[in-house]
């Protein structure tokens, strides 16, 4: 493993902060996977461990009045938004004080505050939902940036390609971050992908791109922020895409028996938690802290827990609100 | 009263919000420089510039989801496709993101949407330029779906449209774009869900929308010379649906015949037809009959196409039988 090695107090604090979130997205989606084999939870339930990094790192570098548009594996986005867990796991739970008040689930977390607009389920749907956001700041002159998330399955659906070139011809402030976790559901990259690598797409539309490997937080939020910084200034989008994998299979109900076993622990061997880990005892951090950091994170993941399982489902008026807004 | 076209009416009342709202924007293809394909959105650039009046390539999914994301966020998007054809290629957007966005969300992302443009079959456009689809479209929960008849309903309906906070589907038809009509200088909104009769009339109600208005009205005339009385109930809207205007008519007439451009199955005859029948069943005194486009793509050849579309005289031949 090659390690940066954070040289200073600062860089050690920031470090451990990312390290912080990325543990709080592990053990939030090793709860609800518990969660989940005994019933409390439904539907499908698509979990990023493994890619821990790229959301952390990619959303430290926004303000909060930048958005973030994420896709059905929305856990971690949200978490590392800074969503509290608790109406995050209640949402899971179908409860009413679930971050969508139930009417969500697992792929369709939104928090209109936090600037957190959606969990969408439709692959690739969302990324001219993220420009159409990105728009509104140009129309409004706001400085706002928009992070857009999606998975190489969606950069062959048209979606990607018409919201990518509207983005372009209007330099529209946003940051399109591929997260190549190397397999659509069941289909490996090299049986979608006509050029393996998604970045070199942005070439298409004359738009700026990068490619990074997603195991390492501090070079994600870096190179993000070159993209977040240069949206901010008016010079348009970026297509970064962020190489990563998941350690599960697709969602809970997939074994993942398209892959090998030798495949999935050389990336363990990368898993990105791991290794911020190490380099935050390179960097001083005596085990002993990073253990308490952990315990307590599993005691909020616990309280989490309980106040999802202890909540009250929607009422059954429900059902009806919220099919149309209250009128202007 | 001044006497407007249908797409004069349109283009006021774009303005007239347009105007008043800063968040409004019109975007769509060729609605700018080019003036509207249709002449819908004539002089609106010169009057709002290229940041307001917006074209777009063609990419209906695309800018049909910028319009989502946008109105997420506050704008108040109107949205033109071409013509209705074309939103087959963005019905992802309209239905997963703009219908649910505030029901999945819990009540968050309200959609003050429009999308709108030319719809309607007719005009030996062939199969894929000439269809009806508001049936597709009010299928959907969390949609409203507009479909005016006349320059002052489409005046009004629009300015309506715009100022709701829900998505908008609102559908012109392309053969009234040029017809002619009343429509008071006064500014004035017609609300959403709110029908008219169009007629009065005793012995059969006929429920219709959007352009079959014309043929309701062209049988009832000649109805009429045979002595049958024939009561129009243009519903304007189908979502949200004047169900009261529709019963009270049939309690007085005792018979109902839906007229509509769309295809038969599935289309939103069949659910009045249901309605009805559920409804004010002891009022009837014959089952609702539909007169519909016939269950086929639409030809190119003339006589075909006018054998397929619904037409007046198909209506009055219905009801002589209704009558009988």
């Amino acid at each position: 493993m090659v390690s940066s090695i954070p040289k200073d107090s600062q860089s050690v604090s920031e470090l451990q902060e990312f390290y912080r979130q990325m543990v709080l997205i592990r053990k939030f989606e090793e709860a609800a996977a518990k969660a989940y084999s005994v019933g409390k939870i439904g539907g499908f339930l698509h979990l990023y461990i493994g890619q821990e990094a790229v959301g952390v790192g990619s959303i430290a570098s926004l303000t909060p009045h930048d958005y973030i548009v994420s896709t059905y594996r929305d856990h971690g986005h949200a978490l590392a938004r800074g969503l509290h867990p608790s109406p995050l796991m209640a949402e899971l739970f179908g409860k009413a004080t679930g971050v969508s008040k139930g009417n969500g689930g697992s792929m369709h977390f939104f928090d209109k505050n936090a600037h957190f607009m959606g969990g969408h389920g439709i692959v690739g749907g969302h990324i001219s939902l993220a420009a159409g956001i990105a728009f509104a700041s140009k129309y409004r002159k706001e400085d706002s940036v928009t992070i857009c998330f999606f998975g190489e399955g969606a950069a062959n659906i048209g979606s990607f390609h018409e919201g990518l070139n509207l983005a372009a011809i209007w330099k529209l402030p946003v940051v399109f971050i591929c997260e190549n976790n190397h397999y659509a559901m069941g289909t490996p990259e090299y049986r979608a992908l006509a050029v393996k690598d998604v970045s070199v797409r942005a070439y298409a539309y004359d738009m700026a791109r990068d490619h990074i490997e997603g195991d390492e937080v501090r070079k994600v939020r870096d190179h993000v922020k070159v993209a977040v910084d240069r949206a901010r200034r008016g010079e348009g989008p970026t297509l970064i895409e962020v190489s990563t994998y998941r350690f599960r299979g697709h969602s809970m109900s997939d074994p993942a028996k398209y892959r090998t076993k030798e495949e999935l622990d050389a990336y363990k061997k990368k898993d990105p938690l791991m290794r911020a880990r190490h380099e935050l005892e390179l960097g001083g951090i005596k085990p002993e802290v990073l253990d308490k950091l952990e315990i307590d994170i599993q005691t909020q993941i616990d309280e989490a827990y309980a106040f999802a399982e202890n909540s009250p489902e929607p009422p059954l008026s429900q059902l009806h609100k919220y099919v149309y807004a209250e009128d202007k | 009263m001044a006497v407007l076209t249908y797409r004069e009416a349109l283009n006021r009342a774009m303005v007239e919000e347009m105007e008043k709202d800063p968040l409004i924007y019109l975007m769509g293809e060729e609605v700018g420089h080019y003036q509207g394909a249709y002449k819908v959105s004539q002089g609106m650039l010169d009057k709002f510039g290229e940041a307001r009046v917006i074209d777009t390539p063609i990419s209906e999914n695309g800018f049909a989801g910028i319009g989502v994301g946008s109105a997420m966020v506050g704008l108040r998007p109107i949205i033109e496709f071409m013509t209705w054809n074309f939103s087959l290629v963005a019905i992802d957007q309209i239905i997963n993101s703009a219908a649910k966005m505030n029901y999945m969300s819990g009540g968050q992302f309200p959609m003050p949407i429009v999308f709108r443009g030319a719809g309607g079959a007719g005009g030996r456009l062939g199969a894929q330029h000439s269809q009806a689809f508001e049936s597709w479209y009010a299928h959907c929960p969390g949609l409203k779906v507009v479909c005016p008849a006349t320059p002052k309903d489409a005046y009004g309906l629009l300015k309506s449209s715009i100022r709701d906070n829900n998505p908008t589907i609102f559908i012109e038809s392309e053969v009234l774009y040029g017809s002619k009509g009343e429509v008071p200088e006064q500014e004035y909104t017609i609300p959403l869900g709110l029908g008219e009769i169009k007629r009065k009339g005793t012995d059969i109600t006929i429920v219709t929308w959007s352009r079959a208005l014309s043929f309701a009205e062209e049988a009832a005339v000649i109805l009429e010379k045979e002595g049958i009385s024939v009561e129009i109930v243009d519903l304007r809207s189908l979502r949200p649906l004047d169900e009261n205007l529709i019963y009270e008519s049939v309690k007085k007439t005792n018979r109902a015949i839906v007229v509509e451009e769309g295809w038969p199955v599935a289309g939103f005859g069949a659910q009045i037809s249901h309605l009805i029948q559920k409804n004010v069943f002891s009022y009837l005194d014959h089952p609702v009959e539909r007169v519909t486009q016939m269950d086929v793509p639409m030809s190119y050849a003339a006589n075909l196409e006018r054998m397929s579309l619904p037409n007046a005289n198909r209506v009055a031949d219905t009801i002589r039988e209704m009558l009988r």
